[in-house]
């Protein structure tokens, strides 16, 4: 079944033992800076938001690599290759939503791969911000109800109306 | 259903995958201009100086790929196209016919009309038989010079330095990259070459290209500037031009490039474009433009196929969009990097640090950003740009500190201010349609 990463960021303290986690997991080291998940701080408000790739259907990071060395595994995950990697970078101006990143120690992009089906972020959170469940199950459902929503609303007016940020509430 | 694409590029490739996956019938046959299996000019640098060996270059790493889908791959160079009787002539003789075609030439290194320029030594950087003369050319200490400190020529700037060579580039324009970045940034990336011991002329023009002395390099190239530099290699990087030549007198309108319609039909019936080597529209200026880069063409490929095959897709625009790493330094450029008329600048700025940040603002809306020095998340900018998000309030704050685009990006474009879920489902929304050229949620 497939499973997927869900984000509540209302439970998130900043903490972020889930940079570590995923610093650890794929890099063997504690550099936060190196981590495919990124908490995002926002000062003023003290919230923080728990940030990384959603392994889209049809990934722009995977169509703008010039080697297609980020291909897509059965469960739908985007995993990149290092060593078909050139280090071009295109990915990480072309994916708009900025989840893939350059590791200039290995010269290489990195991006969240769901450390293979078990994702150390996840197990690492102690708030259950982020979780990793069935999709079918969890809050997949949920948001396939809410993105439609969402994009119904974008068609029309726009993602920023008052509609579409209603419909985000109420899918929350 | 017969379709013919003629250029084995990334559109072209993408093209010819895009007609399997909607058509399981069609006959596709795909013409590639050079020897090899479709591979990545974007590729060639990291060959040049050993990250990767041929193989790396190629497109797609299964030798089998093309049988496995069922494309045919022949090579050929286009020996003219009659629109009327639908035949496709190659230079061997070989005449392909068709029922909708796909012209995907890309596009051809201009070489300038420098006395000298065709000397042994003098190399243009495009192909792999290209690369594979600088390889043997480009020793260790083995003076250089490149001309043309453009996109294209400071990516091969820095294999050049990896290889060891001894550098010298020589540019027009009063910087480097002068069509992707302002002066700012220019004056970074030129400043960060010298530190690295490469000589960057600006405002320089060759003159010409002689031998070289007997015992010395092999060439001695003139500058406008009064001085002779010796060089056992020229690399030619001043740019590129649309590959049509030999569709004069087919009926498919040409520009500086090919001309298409929103659905990157040419003016022929049944022949369409994609690519280097045709016109679409810039997302940012509406009007049509050459935007000779790897992800335009890649969208381009998918778009035509999918107007061929019947499945009606209208191109909406593509963004212009580069990153560059020089010698380590990192750069990228997003839309309307010159800035808007009448529009709003935010800017950062760490000389000393080699770090530079600028966005572009009409009304509340990001259009254009540059940045050096970062790299992180980078892809975010563009997120902004193509989607036309409205920044309302978080425009002020940008401008006032352009750095905290993190916090502005999820707020904004991902909903943050609901958080929880609602940032995957927006994610998840926005990427279900990334061909569709329609905004959905966000494109």
């Amino acid at each position: 079944m497939l499973k997927a990463l869900v984000i509540d960021a209302g439970k998130c303290t900043g903490c972020k033992q889930c940079e570590m986690a995923c610093s650890l997991e794929n890099e063997g080291e504690f550099n936060v800076a190196k981590s495919r998940i990124r908490v995002f701080d926002f000062h003023t408000e003290a919230r923080f938001v728990p940030y990384t790739c959603t392994q889209c259907a049809e990934a722009w990071c995977q169509q703008a690599c010039p080697v297609n060395a980020i291909t897509t595994d059965s469960m739908g995950v985007k995993i990149v290759h290092e060593n078909l990697c050139v280090g071009c970078k295109v990915c990480t101006i072309a994916c708009p939503f900025g989840t893939v990143n350059y590791n200039a120690s290995t010269g290489k992009v990195i991006k969240c791969d769901l450390c293979g089906g078990k994702p150390a972020c996840a197990d690492a959170c102690p708030t259950g911000a982020i979780t990793f469940q069935d999709a079918e199950q969890g809050g997949f459902d949920k948001m396939k109800i809410w993105a439609a929503q969402s994009a119904n609303a974008a068609t029309h007016e726009g993602p920023n109306t008052p509609k579409a940020s209603q419909a985000a509430g109420t899918g929350h | 259903m017969n379709y013919v694409i003629l250029g084995a590029g990334p559109a072209g490739v993408t093209a010819a995958e895009t007609l399997r996956s909607v058509d399981s019938q069609a006959s596709i046959t795909l013409v590639g201009g050079e020897p090899e299996p479709p591979y990545s000019r974007m590729a060639l640098p990291y060959l040049i100086y050993g990250k990767i060996d041929e193989g790396g270059t190629y497109l797609r790493q299964d030798p089998t790929h093309y049988d496995q889908q069922r494309i045919r791959y022949v090579t050929g160079r286009c020996g003219g196209i009659d629109s009327r009787a639908k035949e496709l002539y190659l230079s061997g003789g070989e005449v392909i016919p068709y029922d909708k075609m796909l012209i995907a030439t890309g596009a051809n290194p201009i070489m300038p009309p420098i006395p000298g320029a065709h000397l042994e030594g003098v190399e243009t950087c495009w192909t792999l038989e290209d690369a594979r003369h600088i390889l043997k050319l480009a020793e260790k200490g083995s003076p250089v010079v490149l001309v043309g400190a453009g996109f294209i020529g400071s990516i091969i700037l820095e294999a050049l330095y990896l290889r060891g060579c001894d550098i010298t580039v020589v540019e027009l324009a009063p910087r480097m990259v002068a069509r992707m970045m302002d002066e700012t940034a220019g004056g970074m990336l030129g400043r960060w070459c010298e530190a690295k011991g490469v000589r960057v002329l600006t405002n320089t023009r060759v003159t010409n290209i002689e031998s070289g002395p007997e015992g010395g390099p092999r060439l001695s190239v003139g500058l406008s500037i009064g001085q002779r530099a010796p060089a056992d290699l020229v690399v030619m990087a001043v740019g590129v031009r649309s590959n049509t030549g030999f569709l004069v007198g087919s009926g498919v309108k040409t520009n500086t490039g090919i001309t298409v319609d929103d659905y990157l039909q040419t003016t022929a019936p049944d022949i369409y474009a994609a690519g280097d080597c045709c016109e679409g529209v810039d997302l940012s200026t509406g009007k049509p433009d050459m935007l000779a880069i790897q992800p335009v063409a890649v969208e381009h490929g998918r778009i035509a196929a999918l107007n061929m095959a019947g499945h009606k897709h209208r191109h909406r625009g593509s963004l212009n969009m580069n990153v560059l790493d020089t010698i380590g330094l990192i750069s990228s450029s997003f839309g309307l990097w010159q800035g808007a008329q009448a529009g709003q600048t935010a800017k950062v700025i760490d000389e000393g640090g080699y770090k530079y940040m600028k966005l572009e603002f009409e009304g509340d809306k990001l259009v254009g950003a540059q940045c050096v020095g970062m790299t992180d998340h980078v892809g975010m900018l563009r997120g902004l740009i193509q989607t036309g998000f409205r920044m309302g309030g978080w425009k002020d704050k940008l401008v006032a500190s352009p750095e905290r685009l993190r916090e502005a990006y999820i707020s904004v474009a991902q909903g943050g201010a609901v958080g929880g879920a609602d940032v995957a489902a927006r994610q998840h929304a926005a990427c279900r349609v990334p061909w569709r050229g329609e905004r959905s949620l966000a494109f």
